[in-house]
């Protein structure tokens, strides 16, 4: 039997084949092979692994394209598989039960995909998928038809600026590079990705390496440079994996290398692997890394367009700027300039996670509001509850309120708000999260990540976690707040790089915010009931029906009752564990 | 050339000149720990931070290279500030024990916080402690004390070469050690105890020996080697208590292990003062008979008197070349060339040889 015009395509980013994408593949081989759909299998029935298409929360996704309709299946099992290509595949009755429902339809509809549009679509190990949608025709155009300086002026006109967190523009950067009188020059390719919870920079080269190494090969042409490095994690082992076999297969196909395309330019890219260390995401700790130093920043000016690495000119741009260019050059700087704000214009990837319905990667026009964001694309708050702030810009960011949800996000925006776009983390927070303690949590990770180089940042962001835990135990002293504050501006002003610079970023917008917070915890009680040291466990009498499960739960012996009568916890005794909290039935017991 | 004008006094410098080094030739005064005029700039004190007009932030003056028309100042209210802040928080993480600190009177951080008047510490908190001391036999590292300021990293590296000692670790954990907190194991040259600006390094030997304000400064040459470095002996009572080095002179303040701690032969009770000839009867060509007094000691005339005999007999016996003559890299070209001139026309040999080619 043929199957006609029949794609099948399964997710299989980290969060795919984490979900059993690699089995769900295996199982679809076997099946259409046991179905003898085999015959003409490539003609008409291609199946493929595709990266990531954000959703991850849905994983494993399947789509199965019959002709011109595409049907999309979540959370599939390989299990699920034989099912889906009996009923769907033979019979052509799609399983309707296994469908994605409205909020996948919903999540995607606001969404505008630039970097990410071949993501999720095409095979990233297989250079002729990239080929298929245009993939290195803009190389091609920069390289036989445009002058660098036109490069250049192109990517200006486009008004791209920086995605790697300071938003600088990325054609003024390669107008300065250009202009250093250098035989040797370089670039790097910034795939550092060290903010907790980002994952941007992963899944663009996890789903389509090869726009990334184009948009390296165009930037390269533009500055003159010769030799290109990626500087990625080495936690990120199948982008590692996938973006080396892009390079071979690029380099194969006459893309990279010696007189690239008959002209006569020369380029080659090295993958440099990262030891996981945030601050190797810095550029000048980048490049000392490479260099085989410690990664630790070095002060500016001299910036690296002027003196980068081993000396030379150097550009360092983020994996999803350098993504953005072949599709700048495909489609006009006026297509790119004609979405986003004046100033801040095309799109952005962000990794929305927290207490948000759909979870996962999106990429919106710049200026859409964080309302829309957060109740549209992401569906609304985990439970219906409230939303109480959205955390942008990771461990540099800051915490914007509910109230100011209707703002526009981009670079102006956020900055005036106190925040920051960053590499484009965006946790969603509720009624349940303390804003001290996401401080706290913020500061726990700058401070552990602190190079040790400078003072304020090696010693001071101690000291301000020092303060926010004890403010949190509810051992705060008077005047903590104003130290708090004191110490953040001042770390903020004298650290030598952006880690320490950003680092107080966390406490400050939260004490503009959330000030009350803040004032509640140095009284005794933590308002989000969830800093521990401050919580008293009770029991509701009149809803108590001594069932004696709090007792047997509670490891400290704290509680004590006759059988169907109302039990007491011995604050006194209490350990604050919250078992009696979870183990109750009758939402008897309290904590505050 | 580059013209600039530094709390609105105007200089003109050579392109390349960092703000800091502007500022001194000015002599204005800007604080500075981690920064040394022979090492690399490194940028991590933060205390020589400058207002640089159009720059929204400070800017650290042992970093910045000058350019044209920069107008700089170097002391603010808000500098100030900043600057204390960073002096609270270094002392907020050491040990305070100046008063039985080896570097008290001569440490830079001392002398900070002497002029910025820090008695109280808004900053108290957690304190590296580090219970293992190095066990190596001749620099004290006590690493409670480092500020890491990484000038002993970089002497290491660029001027001795040698890369025994690195940062490790991240954050508050961060701390100075040689390969995996091994005990150092280098050449001793002690290069990084000169450029410490505290009390973290210092010399094994100079426990507890005496304040600077006791001790007089005598300024010598080495005689260790031929190279002929400046020493500075410190010298209390009639003992030397540590050797540094002067800066300002042609070895600018370097030293090798044997000059900076090589020192302490100089009282040593077994060193030879007198020349002494040996008694003890001969057995063999090449050992004696072991008696309770192997050596008499004897005027410099008569000792002299007896090598002379003796090089005469053998000579007179086996002829001048089976005499050979080695001398020593602690004397000097005159004292060599007086050895060299002596064993060829005095001996008649040209059996001569020197230390410092084996
Ligand atoms: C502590 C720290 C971490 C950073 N991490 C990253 C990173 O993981 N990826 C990245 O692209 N940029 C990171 N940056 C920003 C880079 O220094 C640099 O500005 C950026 O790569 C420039 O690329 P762009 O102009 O394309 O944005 C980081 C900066 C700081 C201060
Ligand atoms: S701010 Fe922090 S990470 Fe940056 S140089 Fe200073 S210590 Fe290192
Ligand atoms: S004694 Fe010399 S070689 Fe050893 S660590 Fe110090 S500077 Fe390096
Ligand atoms: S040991 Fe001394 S020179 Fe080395 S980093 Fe510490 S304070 Fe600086
Ligand atoms: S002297 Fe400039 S930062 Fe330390």
């Amino acid at each position: 039997m043929k199957a006609t015009n029949t794609t099948i395509r399964v997710c299989m980013g980290t969060g795919g084949i984490a979900a059993g994408g690699v089995e769900v593949l295996d199982a679809f081989r076997k099946e259409l092979e046991l179905a003898g759909i085999k015959a003409d299998v490539k003609k008409n029935c291609s199946m493929h692994k595709v990266g990531c298409r954000g959703l991850c929360a849905k994983d494993v996704l399947v789509d199965v394209i019959i002709g011109d309709k595409k049907t999309t299946y979540q959370f599939i099992k390989s299990d699920m598989v034989p099912r889906i290509v009996k009923e769907h595949v033979v019979e052509k009755n799609p399983v309707r039960e296994w469908m994605v429902g409205e909020d996948y339809l919903a999540f995607h509809e606001k969404q505008f995909k630039v970097v990410l549009s071949d993501c999720g679509s095409i095979d990233p190990e297989d250079i002729s998928a990239y080929i298929g949608v245009k993939g290195y025709e803009a190389a091609k155009k920069v390289m036989t038809s445009m002058k660098p300086g036109d490069v250049i002026e192109t990517i200006k006109a486009s008004g791209l600026r920086g995605r790697g967190g300071a938003g600088f523009p990325t054609g003024a950067k390669w107008e300065i590079a250009g202009k250093q009188d250098s035989k040797q020059k370089y670039l790097i390719c910034n795939a550092d990705e060290g903010d907790p919870g980002a994952f941007m920079d992963r899944s663009v080269i996890e789903g389509n390496p090869h726009a990334v190494i184009e948009g390296m090969i165009i930037g390269a042409y533009a500055i003159g440079a010769d030799k290109g490095y990626v500087y990625i994690r080495a936690e990120y082992p199948l982008a590692v994996e996938r973006l080396r076999k892009a390079l071979s297969d690029a380099r194969e196909n006459g893309f990279l290398g010696k007189e690239i395309l008959g002209t006569k330019f020369n380029f080659d890219i090295k993958v440099k692997l990262g030891a996981g260390a945030f601050v190797c995401g810095e550029e000048t700790a980048l490049i000392a890394s490479i260099e085989g130093q410690r990664g630790m920043p070095r002060a500016k000016p001299p910036f690296p367009v002027y003196n980068g690495l081993w000396g030379k000119p150097t550009v360092i741009n983020n994996v999803e700027t350098l993504a953005n260019i072949p599709y700048i050059i495909r489609n006009g700087d006026r297509w790119f300039a004609s979405f986003g704000t004046e100033k801040s214009r095309g799109t952005k990837v962000f990794a929305l996670t927290g207490k948000i319905k759909n979870s996962g990667l999106i990429e919106v026009p710049m200026g859409i509001s964080l309302k829309e964001i957060v109740y549209e694309i992401g569906g609304g708050i985990e439970g219906d509850r409230a939303l109480k702030a959205v955390q942008t810009g990771g461990p540099s960011g800051g915490c914007i309120p509910a109230a100011m949800v209707d703002m526009s996000v981009d670079y102006e925006s956020l900055i005036k708000a106190g925040s920051f776009v960053g590499s484009g983390g965006m946790v969603v927070l509720d009624e349940t999260d303390c804003m001290v303690n996401i401080a706290k949590f913020f500061l726990e990770f700058t401070q552990a990540e602190s190079c040790g180089k400078c003072v304020p940042c090696r010693i001071g962001t101690k000291r301000l976690l020092e303060i926010l835990t004890r403010i949190t135990k509810g051992a705060g002293k008077e005047g903590d707040l104003e130290l708090l504050e004191k110490l953040s501006k001042d770390v903020k002003a004298a650290s030598l790089c952006g880690l320490g610079q950003g680092a107080p970023n966390p406490i400050l917008s939260t004490i503009k915010y959330f000030r009350h917070e803040y004032e509640a915890h140095l009284e005794g009680r933590c308002p989000s009931a969830v800093c521990k040291e401050l919580l008293t466990y009770y029991v509701l009498e009149q809803f108590c029906k001594g069932c004696g499960a709090c007792l047997r739960a509670c490891p400290a012996g704290a509680i004590t009752g006759e059988k169907k009568k109302p039990h007491f916890i011995d604050s006194g005794i209490c350990i604050k564990c919250g078992a009696c909290f979870d183990v109750c039935k009758f939402k008897a017991v309290k904590k505050e | 050339m580059v013209k600039l004008t530094i709390d609105n006094k105007t200089i003109e410098v050579p392109e390349g000149t960092t703000v800091l080094d502007a500022a001194r030739m000015l002599n204005i005064e800007i604080p500075t720990l981690c920064h040394h005029p022979k090492l690399t700039p490194f940028g991590g004190c933060r205390l020589c931070i400058v207002e640089v007009k159009g720059v929204p932030r400070p800017l650290t003056s042992c970093t910045t290279p000058v350019s044209e028309g920069m107008e700089i100042t170097t002391s603010t209210p808000a500098l100030e500030d900043l600057r204390r802040t960073v002096l609270e928080l270094i002392l907020s993480d050491h040990p305070n024990d100046c008063m039985i600190c080896e570097k008290a009177g001569d440490c830079t951080l001392q002398e900070l916080a002497y002029f910025y008047g820090i008695r109280e510490n808004r900053f108290g908190g957690e304190r590296r402690i580090y219970a293992k001391k190095d066990g190596n036999p001749f620099i004290e590292r006590d690493m409670e004390k480092c500020i890491l300021c990484g000038r002993c990293v970089k002497v290491c590296d660029e001027i001795q070469g040698v890369e025994a000692i690195d940062f490790t670790y991240r954050g508050f954990k961060s701390k100075i050690c040689p390969t995996f907190e091994r005990d150092l194991d280098c050449e001793f040259c002690g290069q990084c105890v000169a450029v410490c600006p505290t009390g973290a390094l210092t010399g094994k030997t100079w426990n507890l020996r005496g304040r600077q304000k006791d001790i007089k400064e005598i300024d010598t040459t080495c005689s260790y080697c031929g190279t002929g470095c400046n020493l500075t002996l410190h010298v209390r009572g009639n003992e030397i208590i540590r050797v540094t080095s002067k800066e300002d002179k042609w070895n600018e303040g370097w030293l090798c292990v044997k000059g900076r701690f090589g020192y302490t032969f100089v009282n040593s009770p077994d060193r030879l003062k007198k020349p002494m000839i040996r008694i003890a009867p001969k057995l063999s060509a090449d050992s004696y008979q072991l008696t309770a007094n192997l050596f008499k000691e004897v005027s410099w005339d008569e000792a002299l008197d007896y090598v002379a005999s003796k090089l005469k007999e053998i000579k007179g016996k086996h002829g001048p070349d089976s005499i050979a003559g080695l001398s020593s890299a602690k004397c000097t070209n005159e004292e060599n060339y007086l050895f060299q001139k002596f064993m060829r026309t005095g001996i008649g040999t040209n059996n001569v040889d020197h230390c410092a080619r084996l």
